[in-house]
């Protein structure tokens, strides 16, 4: 049923349509909505039956997870930011263990300087936790992931993040097309589990593994991914024929054929991407778009053979491995490598900076001259970085960064070093 | 592509108001996105909202930086902010005021912009007089239904309801039918001045 609907309310509509058991969450922005959506769900029956638990912190949030998943119960969680990280040490026992949890992540920024605001670095920290992740680019995208993603990690017995964009998606009204129980019904079966404690039956999981098992457990985790390669396309095309839309699937081009400039990135942003790209395609510009929906795994293959035929692409990402540049790009690189293509990274949008299309427009003209550095700070205020570059040269005591920063574009009084 | 901002301050329901417009156009078959300028919200900031209204799939996540139309909520805000910024030259105006654009100083833009599409509206004393409380986004949205022609009432109403129940959506459905009244009257008295 089409509804005009909150990002946040639409996906809890979801969860709750996939008959989750078990729902653990601690409330933190920008995810907040989501949860509070189910619990009022849960506490007026229209949930039933299922458990949500009010837990004293994230960390108790997986770990409950993990309890109840290992349990035989499906189990939903969602988190950001912060949160997400106070979860990290039971974010990978839940991949280590096999526990096909569904968590939202809800993509906020990573501090300190605290931020609410939206970025990706929160869900790319936990890249290499064994964690399977997906990004959706609208709200829409987001409902049909979370259905998506039951089958998935029940399938493949891991564990899985959907990342949509804090705020930007979370936050946003718009139509989203909401199934029905019985079309959910159809396409998810009831929960299976692989493994499973019972007292009727009792066995152990989460054993010590010394250094004659544990590469073999490891890799077993990494060949779960690479089935995931082969899944997600699959379970795409079922969704398709059940709901009747795309959505899903490893990556996605746009207006890709005899591109010579590539646009990649993930998330939200590429609405405002494909409509800088279709106004460069207007003026005759041979630019296109790929979007990554599977971080992890991620698609080597159908990258490179996305990009193969471009001269050039740009890895447009909201976020930041300090002291290398980009995280996607490194991933994008690797798939083409050997091509000879030329790459550059873009990092936009850190902490909820505007991602405009005047921004877009200028850095994808640079980057069809070639003239883009190898990695670029799209509109990053230089003459602020400057300044405090400047401050630090002069003065050994020249005082916290982020305050000097405030002071300097006029919009805190606090600092007064240098 | 139709763009809206609305101006206001926390507590008077800014982020609401944008929603709403959004069901209201959705209700009439449009695309709509609403959101808001995810500050952190205290009461008494000023807060910003915005609606983009199209016939297709809206993918822009920009903020609308050169609206169609200004929704403003508090007339102190001008003092504060530049609300006017990036208004296109042939942009709506709805300011929530007891008084006239003329009689708080902005005659001028009045020049500018022309009368046919702007127009003030007491529309906190519309909430108050109708749902007892000083909150001015109900009244502002059915006052640019009228304004702008782009929703029916009805609209509006479908989106009260869908919003709020019982004495508070029957409360800010009668503020709503009141606004768009006084607004329809202004129209019409300047058409026929």
């Amino acid at each position: 049923m089409l509804k005009q609907i909150e990002g946040s309310k639409a996906v809890a509509e979801a969860i709750a349509l996939c008959r989750p058991e078990v729902i653990c969450a601690y409330p933190i922005s920008p995810q907040t909505h989501i949860v509070e959506a189910l619990g009022e769900m849960v506490k007026s029956e229209k949930l039933t039956p299922c458990e949500f638990i009010n837990v004293e912190s994230e960390f108790a949030a997986m770990s409950v997870a993990i309890g109840s998943s290992a349990a035989g119960a499906r189990s939903y969680t969602a988190t950001a930011s912060q949160g997400l990280l106070f979860m990290v040490e039971a974010v990978y026992n839940a991949a280590g263990l096999g526990l096909p949890i569904v968590m939202t992540v809800a993509n906020r920024a990573i501090g300190a300087p605290i931020n609410i605001w939206n970025d990706h670095s929160d869900s790319l920290s936990q890249r290499d936790s064994g964690w399977m992740q997906l990004f959706a680019e609208t709200n829409q995208e987001a409902v049909d992931l979370h259905i998506q993603a039951f089958k998935l990690a029940e399938e493949l017995s891991m564990p899985i993040m959907v990342c949509m964009d804090g705020f930007i998606l979370t936050h946003a009204f718009e139509r989203v097309d909401i199934p029905t129980q019985e079309q959910v019904d159809g396409y998810l079966p009831t929960f299976d589990p692989r493994q499973s404690l019972d007292p009727k039956e009792p066995i152990s999981i989460g054993a010590m593994v010394g250094p004659e098992a544990f590469m073999e457990v490891k890799y077993l985790a990494h060949a779960k991914q690479m089935q995931a390669l082969e899944l997600i396309p699959q379970l795409a095309a079922e969704f398709k024929q059940q709901f009747g839309r795309e959505s899903g699937g490893l990556v996605r081009t746009y207006r890709a054929e005899d591109a010579e400039t590539m646009i990649v990135a993930m998330g939200s942003v590429l609405g405002t991407v494909k409509d800088t790209v279709d106004e460069m395609r207007e003026q005759g510009h041979k630019i296109g778009v790929l979007g990554i929906i599977s971080y992890r795994p991620f698609p080597l293959q159908e990258v490179r053979a996305a990009l193969v035929n471009c001269k050039r692409f740009v890895v447009l990402e909201k976020s930041l491995a300090v002291g290398m540049g980009g995280i996607v790009a490194t991933d994008v690189r690797m798939a083409v490598s050997g091509t000879g293509l030329k790459g550059f990274t873009a990092i936009a949008g850190l902490g909820g900076r505007n991602i405009t299309k005047a921004s877009l427009h200028k850095l994808f003209l640079e980057a069809e001259q070639e003239k883009l550095e190898p990695v670029t700070f799209v509109d990053l205020d230089w003459e602020v970085v400057n300044k405090q570059l400047e401050r630090e040269k002069q003065n050994r005591h020249s005082g916290p960064i982020a305050e000097n920063i405030l002071y300097d574009k006029g919009m805190s009084t606090s600092a007064k070093f240098g | 592509m139709f763009q809206i901002r609305v101006h206001g301050r926390g507590g008077q329901g800014v982020v609401t108001a944008t929603e709403m417009l959004s069901v209201a156009a959705f209700e009439e078959g449009r695309h709509a996105q609403a959101f808001p300028s995810f500050g952190s919200e205290r009461t008494g900031a000023p807060v910003v909202a915005f609606c983009r209204l199209d016939d297709k799939e809206i993918r822009l996540r920009e903020p609308i930086m050169e609206p169609d139309a200004l929704i403003i909520q508090d007339p102190t805000l001008l003092h504060q902010i530049d609300v006017f910024s990036g208004l296109k030259p042939d942009g709506y105006v709805l300011l929530n005021s007891a008084h006239s654009f003329e009689q708080i100083g902005l005659g001028d833009l009045v020049k500018q912009h022309g009368h046919s599409k702007m127009s003030t509206l007491p529309a906190t004393e519309l909430g108050l007089k109708h749902v007892g409380r000083p909150i001015p986004n109900v009244p502002l949205i059915a006052g640019f239904a009228a304004l702008s022609g782009m929703f029916k009432l009805e609209s509006v109403v479908k989106a009260i309801n869908e919003k709020f129940s019982g004495k508070v959506a029957a409360g800010n459905i009668a503020a709503a039918t009141e606004a768009y009244e006084l607004v329809k009257q202004q129209m019409e008295d300047r058409a026929n001045a």
